[in-house]
């Protein structure tokens, strides 16, 4: 069962194209993140699902009813958005029962709702404060919590953990995806952000430009990517790209080095370019006859890891290795690069072969 | 320089600071005060030389009169006069602010073009309405009155009211709107409270410049809906002035908006302050 089934979504304004036909099916329980750089239409396409855009063309079924032409309060969702919208002139507990109010539930079920909510987000001490008196966390959680006590259909995130700092928005990373594991709704969370996009989707929706670029598994996304800006947008640091040339069972990349292909791809003498991520780049044993030959140019420590930036194969790429590998600018190393795991891609199309 | 320590210094200037502040305040405040005092004066008092600065027994008599003549009356046509237009012009020029500020209703410059509408003196469109309320019937009645005070103020709510409803998040209305409100519901539970500032400090103006209108009550009034600012003018007496009825009567008049912006101060203070950075 799908919660939601977009078919032939374009939204338009004025000149500008934003979303041109997206076709999506969200499936029940699932949490699907919408992705992509700023301008893609990530946002605009959950905002056209919410109902506070109106689409230009196209059909949006949420739980199998046809809503593209019905009021937002008769979409059967939730949401919380990025500034956390809550009302400053009413307490935190008037904030979570807002919706439900709206919506004339009676007070005994809407004050047990409220305070169920408000146990599960950690916010139950808080319930008469007034936002101006809590913190970024605390406001996002009753945001959160006004969403959740609706019970409905869908729960939209619009970027709901952008204005928090950083060490914040992980706890509240690990806070959401345990929200989804617990209620078992269909979640949608918008984020330009690829490593929130990994760490929580069930599936993830890459877009880029108006239309779907990519979608499925975070796992499916990070290892067999479609194109090329779908292997350069996940993955941090990001994938190596690499100019090359087909040969017999190698790609000749433009300063002669010879990288083997595991499984013969492409048009021999044609040209392609290598994606490489940097954590299948490791050290190897000096004189292997596999191993390359470099010098490191820049090192970035991150504590558990390095990030090594080597000038290599007629361009600069960045691996990644063990803290302790004892590199700095300067040094020689020998590197090994996995290329069973390697993308290759068509530069006329940008498709990975 | 000075050989005084630093906190000397310091002392005398404040001292001069508070001097300089007192003074200004009483150039200012006397001529209230003034008026006030000769409200509560006998004839004797009010041209006795050297001047009488405070009464030696405070005189009910001028009020008396005024009440008794029924010229008191105006003071309550007045209230309802702008009371009434000072409701419907913040009714629905609030609700005309709601749509230029959220649907662009007319496009960009529509809301200019509006505020232009108060830039005209208003001198230069009595007459027209003069013989437009006589051939209504209209002259010398209330509901004219309220319907010219309204349409005039219209302008200044919807300016106003525009800034102030820009100034509120979209999120928070389309919070709502996802939660279950309808539009209506939109206004009542989230434009409004988080307006509240605006909205009194709009409505607080829009009485006083209903309430201070002179030139419309003096061509549109006869006898009936005569407002007090035109009362006090027929005291100017060609041979003589009824300075204690003017003074009376302007008292009265002041009454109702000492009140309105002394209950409202909290707001005006806030409100006035928010529509200066914007809008």
């Amino acid at each position: 069962m799908a919660d939601l089934k977009v078919s032939g979504l374009h939204k338009f304004y004025g000149k500008f194209h934003a979303l041109k036909g997206i076709d999506l099916e969200v499936p029940s329980g699932e949490f699907t993140v919408f992705v992509g750089p700023s301008g893609c239409g990530k946002s605009t396409l959950l905002r056209t699902v919410a109902g506070l855009e109106e689409a230009s063309g196209g059909r949006i079924e949420i739980g199998g009813k046809d809503v593209t032409w019905a009021r937002p309060r008769d979409r059967d969702i939730a949401m919380v958005f990025q500034n956390y919208a809550l009302y400053p002139y009413l307490s935190v507990e008037d904030n979570i029962a807002f919706g439900l109010r709206a919506r004339k539930f009676a007070e005994a079920e809407t004050q047990k709702r409220v305070a169920r909510a408000a146990e599960m987000l950690g916010i139950g001490a808080l319930l008469k404060r007034f936002p101006r008196e809590l913190s970024g966390g605390q406001r996002q959680r009753v945001a959160i919590g006004r969403a959740i006590v609706r019970d409905a259909l869908l729960f939209l995130f619009d970027e709901p953990l952008s204005n928090l700092d950083a060490q914040l928005r992980d706890d509240m990373r690990v806070e959401i995806k345990r929200l989804h594991q617990e209620l078992k709704r269909t979640m949608i969370y918008v984020t330009h952000d690829q490593i929130e996009a990994m760490t929580l989707a069930d599936r993830i929706v890459l877009l880029r430009d108006g239309v779907i670029e990519q979608q499925g598994s975070p796992l499916a996304l990070f290892e067999r990517p479609a194109t090329k800006f779908v292997a350069g947008f996940l993955g941090s640091p990001k994938m190596n790209f690499l100019k090359g040339r087909i040969g017999k069972g190698v790609v000749t990349l433009e300063d002669g080095a010879k990288l083997p292909l595991p499984s013969p791809k492409g048009k021999e003498g044609g040209a392609v370019i290598v994606g490489i991520r940097p954590q299948h780049i490791s050290l190897g044993a000096k004189g292997s006859r596999t191993a390359h030959h470099v010098i490191v140019e820049l090192v970035q420590p991150t504590g558990t890891r390095l990030h090594a930036t080597i000038p290599f194969g007629g361009s600069t790429i960045v691996g990644e290795f063990d803290a302790h590998a004892a590199t700095k600018p300067g040094a020689q190393l020998a590197i090994e690069i996995d290329m069973s795991r390697a993308a290759i891609i068509d530069p006329a199309t940008d498709k990975v072969i | 320089m000075s050989a005084l320590p630093f906190h000397r210094r310091h002392d005398v200037r404040l001292a001069i600071r508070y001097a300089l502040a007192i003074l200004i305040t009483i150039v200012f405040v006397f001529p209230v005060y003034w008026l006030f005092i000769i409200s509560f004066k006998t004839p004797d008092e009010i041209f006795a030389f050297p001047p009488v600065w405070y009464p030696k027994s405070v005189q009910f008599a001028n009020y008396r009169v005024l009440f008794k003549d029924g010229d008191a009356e105006t003071v309550l046509n007045s209230l309802i006069l702008a009371g009434a237009s000072t409701i419907f012009a913040m009714i629905l020029g609030t609700l005309a602010a709601y749509s230029l500020a959220r649907f662009k209703t007319g496009g960009e410059n529509f809301a200019v073009w509006i505020i232009s509408q108060r830039m005209m003196p208003p001198v230069a469109i009595v007459f027209p309405i003069f013989l437009l309320y006589v051939a209504f019937g209209w002259v010398d009645s209330f509901h004219g009155l309220i319907i010219l005070y309204t349409a005039f103020n219209l302008p200044y709510v919807i300016w106003m009211m525009r800034g102030y409803i820009e100034d509120i998040p979209l999120e928070l209305e389309e919070s709502a709107l996802v939660d279950g409100c309808t539009r209506w519901e939109v206004l009542w539970k989230v434009v409004f409270p988080m307006a509240r500032a605006g909205l009194f400090a709009t409505a607080v103006f829009t009485f006083v410049f209903a309430w201070n209108d002179f030139l419309f009550a003096l061509v549109l009034t006869r006898t009936e809906v005569t407002t007090f600012p035109v009362q006090v003018t027929h005291y100017f007496g060609g041979q003589s002035n009824f300075w204690a009825k003017i003074a009376a009567m302007s008292v009265l008049g002041t009454i109702p908006v000492f009140f309105a912006v002394a209950t409202m101060q909290r707001f005006l203070v806030r409100g006035i302050s928010m529509g200066a950075v914007k809008g």
